[in-house]
């Protein structure tokens, strides 16, 4: 039985290989820049992630985004952060939501606001990401708030995680990782990956614990604009890992965005084949524009119609 | 220890003068502001100085005097200086924000200035550094995370691990700050006590902390 009768969901029941992406949320109260990116995107991916204050920097609330998206016809995966809300506006929020049709909403710890541009403002972290993710579980299935109150129409959404190969210690992920699905994560998507060796070292940790057939794990794809932005990745970044050999070809490439293009179709080439990735998440990080032709590249097109 | 830094002296002469200067009392704590060099005997000495001078080379007229107390938060050691006190027009304490506080109670026909900015309960770590250990939950468990506290520790107060910012052992929000969670693999992992750290932690308890109002502990034994 469908736990939210989404399209992510059911595609990932029927085993389809999944290509989720992202939208943005703008800077300002004009819900038209959404709409615009979801026209563009629309076909091309089967559910959109609706970013909540990325980097901590502040934007249009995810909850109003995912609106806009949904009224283009585009699925959203709504973003919420355990940083700027505590468990009383969790718990209100993903209730909203649900009423407006969201099916699909992914619980994150969220970037420290040090990185922001607010930097001087409290963070809230009352439930990290594991702990979101067993209140919303509750209330989806056992139809009760945190506290035990009874809610008449529990909010039936798919839930998300993150997770990253790359952050430290490797051991400690895995089974913060591990955690997250006992709490109730229905599929994860995992940073960025440009470091396939560590990413093969996780993914075997990972199918150690039998992790990959308890959840769907769709393997994160960040496609390069540029050298500038390879070295910024590899720099500043944090919790990413871009090898020295990534750098080097884009920055020894005479056209960087077909290089990176390059970069990013081998990498979900070589991830298609291994078991147990149920799809990828294209991370388009300000180069929407390079989702079709990825999308299209990479085979995935086109993309399959939920059964209904 | 309750670990405090003392503000800059433009800002505490500042404050002095806005309250009209006069007659101004330094009063230090031998505590925890004394080991970690904000506001024991030779900071208040140092302070009182730096004023007298500021006093003089503008000619303010300010008469400073100084004293150290035992536990600046205690009002028995506060009101053992009512005569100072008396004699003074304006304080400046160097205890820490817990001395200054009850000081104005104390004394609350007087302005005190609060001259340390308090931050954190920790440990001395060696010359000069100070460490944030605990931020007071209300409900310790150490215990289960290799004697390393994550709410006080993380930066994000994580309960069930580390979050995607951690690499090469150390936090996101900066490279001279360990990440927390490394540290706690690595004792736990030393102890083989992994199996402590599958736990699934549910969502904490805070109205232990600071949210569920102000703590209050009572105890029916007295001390002899």
């Amino acid at each position: 039985m469908s736990l939210s009768g989404g399209n992510l969901e059911r595609l990932l029941e029927a085993g389809e290989f999944v290509v989720t992406s992202e939208i943005g949320p703008p800077k300002s109260a004009d819900g038209s820049a959404v709409r615009e990116k979801a026209r563009m995107l629309k076909g091309y991916a089967d559910a959109f992630n609706v970013t909540d204050n990325q980097t901590a920097i502040v934007r249009m609330s995810s909850l109003a985004a995912s609106l806009f998206c949904m009224q283009e016809g585009v699925e959203p995966i709504m973003q919420m952060t355990c940083r700027d809300r505590n468990r009383l506006a969790m718990q209100s929020e993903i209730l909203g939501a649900a009423a407006l049709g969201v099916k699909n909403l992914l619980c994150i710890t969220g970037d420290h606001q040090k990185f922001g541009n607010q930097p001087e403002s409290r963070n809230v972290f009352d439930l990290d990401s594991t702990q979101q993710l067993m209140v919303f579980r509750r209330m989806r299935d056992e139809g009760e708030m945190w506290c035990g109150d009874r809610i008449k129409a529990p909010p039936a959404v798919f839930l998300g995680a993150a997770a990253n190969p790359f952050a430290d210690p490797l051991e400690m992920g895995v089974i913060r990782l591990d955690k997250k699905v006992s709490a109730g994560a229905d599929f994860i998507q995992t940073q960025a990956i440009f470091d396939m060796d560590r990413f093969h070292d996780w993914f075997d940790a990972v199918r150690d614990r039998g992790i990959h057939n308890r959840v769907r794990i769709l393997a994160g794809i960040l496609p390069l604009r540029s050298a500038k932005a390879a070295r910024f990745m590899a720099e500043r970044v944090p919790g990413m890992s871009v090898p020295d050999e990534i750098l080097r070809r884009m920055e020894g490439a005479s056209d960087e965005k077909a290089e990176g293009m390059r970069i990013c179709l081998e990498a979900i080439d070589e991830i298609r084949g291994m078991e147990g990735i149920a799809g990828i998440h294209l991370m388009p990080v300000n180069w929407e524009s390079a989702v079709p032709e990825i999308v299209e590249r990479a085979g995935l097109l086109p993309r399959p119609q939920a059964l209904r | 220890m309750i670990i405090g830094e003392q503000k800059p002296l433009e800002d505490i002469i500042s404050m002095v003068e806005s309250e009209g200067g006069g007659r101004v009392l330094v009063v230090g704590c031998r505590s925890c502001v004394a080991v970690c060099l904000a506001g024991g005997e030779e900071e208040v000495a140092e302070l009182s100085d730096s004023l007298e001078q500021h006093s003089d080379s503008k000619d303010l007229g300010w008469g400073v005097s100084k004293v150290t107390l035992q536990r600046q938060c205690e009002k028995d050691f506060d009101r053992s200086i009512a005569d100072l006190v008396e004699q003074s027009d304006v304080i400046v304490s160097l205890g820490c924000g817990v001395g200054a506080q009850v000081m104005s109670e104390v004394y609350p026909e007087r302005v005190v200035i609060p001259a340390i900015d308090t931050s954190a309960m920790g440990s001395p770590e060696g010359k000069g550094r100070w460490k944030e250990r605990c931020s007071g939950c209300g409900d310790c468990t150490v215990h289960l995370s290799g004697g390393i506290c994550p709410v006080a520790r993380c930066s994000k107060m994580l309960q069930n691990g580390p979050c995607g910012g951690s690499q090469g052992g150390k936090c996101e929000v900066s490279p001279d700050r360990d990440c927390a969670w490394q540290l706690i693999y690595d004792q736990m992992r030393r102890k083989g006590r992994l199996d402590l750290l599958e736990v699934v932690l549910g969502p904490k308890d805070w109205s232990k902390a600071r949210d569920g109002g102000t703590r209050i502990v009572v105890k029916d034994r007295r001390r002899k």
